[in-house]
């Protein structure tokens, strides 16, 4: 035992696969203590909030501040402004004026800021230009002269009594806050999903959900299959017929199918993780048991099961002592492939929208549905499907390498 | 031709069995659950509805439609009849359309989009396993991981990452459907071209995650078989590499086409998911909002074409096998 242990650890791939494995394993463990919380608590109010660190604006404005000086902080405040859209649209607008823009670069900041301010007045009018276009040039306009021209920002109360406004607090351009200073700072570096909930935290606890359903599907098949390998490699005669039968079947029917048939007729309030875990489980046994029949009964007339059973040993102790050690290597094998297609079984049936039930635990294909369902990929919400499908990946990436390290370690003829 | 007879009468008659258990299944599974299917069919579809007449009303046509007053057996028969007579019953999502009409049009997506997909992955897949095997070293160490990483996306996380990058980031392809919106199906240029344009990234996330398994079976048993004693003994007789190593991938292809056969089923589940992405008019699309609209004779007729067609795939391959084996052949000729 040990020495296969030490055999196995010297396959690089299986190390591979098995260091993956562990990452996400150690990630799913600690994680939750950097930050702790329920992860389907919503957050935030609005949508796909992108990823980043957002520092609470009410906190920052009373926050203890230091001044700096630096000198190319007008133009960068005008670049975060000005979108790449917006430098086109002034161009055009200049364009449509009369103006010679044919020196014009658009990349270059200062000269079509100068050129706008030089030539832009709210007040002529363009021929053909529809009026929501022309308030929009005045809002830009509005928004280059604020960005450019006040150096400071008031910031106002209405006193609750009187119904006056007071003056709060002077902001000035040069005042920085120490992002330590500020009370309340969140960190998402994965954003927000489409219920403004924290797309990490979520990630982390659903990648536990699934490999937990992975396991318990992958637990149920192999210990279905095994044993009814068993029973029909071993016992043969009718018993095997019988088996067979419905393993031929089940080959060729769609596990696919059922899953979709067993799982739609369970109502959703019913269909909990474990449920859902356990058909997958029931629906997957097929493969092991083919093949540990076919490998049973190649052992089962070895001449050490032979004598086994002339020493009158009881049907049990044969098949543990003299029959599983041969195959456990083989059962191991497809244990680690039933979990990885389990995963991939669970995150398939989410998304047609028969996963488990939405409102208690995440798994990664629920975050995969609804982010379908609201449409992350066509607006550009990566961070709420990609880092799903990379974790998906990975995940049985591991497991596959694994395989296939153990299968070169017990299957001499692979080796490199 | 003769000799084939007795094989070809067992693949049939497994074939035939399995078929009706796939129907058995198709029409127990829903009626097994705990309760009156009916009134849990109709408590879904009345959801909202506050008028006890109109509830009624369903719960009628419904328990009408499935005969839940008669036995089961009886029930079963009714039910093989009417598909005989092509009749699924009628959707409730796009009433009054015939669940056969709207599953009529969607076969052919899946059919056209699968088929020639499965194929090309198959046989790419075998092709660079192949190639793994016989020169091994770097190539073998580089390609197979990667190979292998692909092939352990899902195939709707491939649609995704294929359609975030070709159609919404360099917009080389169109983003959703079978062909454009504007379009009636007929047989003009423009609408063919239409199609080829939607069919490229369906088409290329079912091949790319289909290579990955395919090469890493064929690569094992390449290097199976170019182990064997008989390589080594043609070896030995002085026979060119290049006429060995025809022999010996025509014997290695052998266990992949039963592969193929035995993976079927999970790739067409794979594929069918990745369609949903795509929002390609197929049988995947078709379920996927009969789920959505708790269209119950709508996902029990999806489901039963998909295993039809499952069936149907596995049984040719199993004809093909049969010809291609020599040791089929030999013992049919005994």
């Amino acid at each position: 035992m040990k020495n296969t242990i030490r055999q196995v650890f010297h396959s690089p791939k299986f190390v591979v696969g098995f260091c993956i494995f562990m990452a996400i394993l150690l990630t799913m463990l600690v994680y939750p203590f950097i930050n702790p919380g329920d992860p389907l608590k919503m957050i935030g109010l609005g949508t796909f909030a992108e990823p980043g660190t957002y520092v609470s604006m009410y906190d920052s404005v009373g926050a203890p501040f230091s001044t700096f000086k630096i000198p190319d902080a007008d133009v960068k405040r005008l670049d975060k402004l000005l979108t790449q859209d917006d430098r086109a649209k002034m161009r055009e607008w200049l364009e449509l004026a009369q103006v010679d823009v044919s020196e014009l670069d658009v990349g270059d900041m200062d000269s079509l800021l100068a050129m706008w301010k030089q030539h832009y007045d709210p007040e002529i009018r363009i021929p053909g230009m529809i009026k929501a276009v022309r308030n929009y040039y005045i809002r830009l306009n509005n928004s280059i002269l604020s960005a450019s021209v006040s150096d400071t920002l008031k910031v106002t109360d209405t006193d609750e009594a009187t119904g006056e406004t007071i003056e709060k607090t002077k902001i000035s351009k040069t005042d920085y806050v120490n992002v330590d200073d500020v009370a309340n700072v969140i960190s998402l570096p994965l954003g927000t999903d489409n219920f403004g909930r924290d797309t990490l935290k979520q990630l982390v606890a659903a990648c536990g959900v699934s490999i937990s359903i992975g396991l318990i599907a992958g637990a149920v098949a192999t210990a279905l299959g095994l044993l009814l390998g068993l029973l029909a490699g071993y016992l043969g005669g009718w018993v095997d017929d019988f088996i067979m039968f419905f393993t031929n079947i089940f080959t060729v029917i769609p596990s696919f199918v059922l899953l979709i048939l067993i799982n739609y007729s369970i109502n959703q309030d019913q269909r909990g993780a474990g449920t859902v875990a356990l058909v997958i489980g029931l629906t997957s046994w097929v493969w092991t048991t083919r093949s540990v029949r076919s490998q049973v009964i190649s052992l089962r007339n070895r001449d050490h099961v032979n004598l086994s059973r002339l020493s009158g040993h009881s049907l049990p102790r044969i098949i543990l002592t003299d029959i599983l050690p041969y195959i456990a290597s083989y059962v191991m094998m497809a244990f680690i492939l039933q979990v990885s297609s389990g995963i991939l079984a669970e995150a398939q049936l989410s998304l047609l929208g028969l996963g488990p039930k939405t409102t208690e635990v995440p798994t990664l294909g629920l975050m995969m549905n609804w982010a379908m369902l609201y449409s992350a990929h066509l607006n550009g919400s990566w961070w709420a499907y990609f880092p799903v499908i990379l974790v998906i990946a990975l995940i049985s990436f591991s497991l596959n390498l694994m395989n296939t390290g153990l299968d070169q370690v017990f299957n001499p003829t692979l080796r490199e | 031709m003769k000799g084939y007879r007795k094989y070809f009468g067992k693949k049939l008659f497994w074939f035939g069995i399995t078929f009706i258990a796939a129907l058995l299944l198709n029409f127990t599974l829903p009626r097994l659950m705990p309760g009156d299917p009916v009134s849990m069919i109709v408590s879904k579809q009345a959801q909202g509805l506050t008028e006890a007449s109109a509830v009624k009303a369903i719960y009628d046509n419904y328990a009408k439609e499935f005969g839940t007053s008669k036995p089961m057996i009886e029930q079963f028969f009714t039910y093989v009849g009417n598909l005989f007579k092509g009749d699924m019953g009628t959707s409730f999502s796009q009433y009054p359309r015939k669940v056969a009409d709207i599953i009529g049009s969607a076969v052919g997506w899946t059919l056209g989009l699968q088929l020639p997909a499965i194929i090309t992955g198959w046989l790419l897949g075998n092709i660079l396993g192949a190639l793994a095997a016989y020169v091994r070293k770097g190539f073998d160490k580089v390609l197979m991981p990667m190979t292998l990483f692909f092939s352990s996306v899902p195939a709707f996380g491939m649609a995704v990452t294929l359609l975030v990058i070709f159609s919404i980031t360099l917009k080389v392809t169109p983003v959703a459907g079978g062909y454009g919106y504007d379009m009636i199906p007929n047989f003009s240029w423009n609408f063919i071209n239409s199609v080829l344009q939607h069919y490229q990234l369906p088409f290329w996330s079912i091949v790319i995650i289909s290579i990955g398994g395919q090469a890493i079976g064929m690569r094992s048993m390449s290097i199976y078989e170019l182990n064997a004693d008989y390589v080594k003994y043609a070896r030995f007789l002085g026979i060119k590499d290049r006429k060995i190593v025809g022999y010996v991938f025509r014997n290695a292809m052998l266990p992949q086409v039963t592969g193929l056969a035995l993976s079927l089923g999970t790739m067409v589940g794979g594929a069918l998911v990745a369609e949903i992405i795509f929002s390609y008019p197929g049988l995947g699309t078709t379920m996927y909002q009969g789920i959505k609209m708790m269209d119950y004779p709508l996902i029990s007729g999806t489901t039963l074409i998909i295993t039809v067609m499952v069936l149907v795939a596995t049984f040719v391959l199993d004809i093909v096998y049969g010809f291609i084996d020599p040791r089929v052949k030999a013992a049919q000729f005994e």
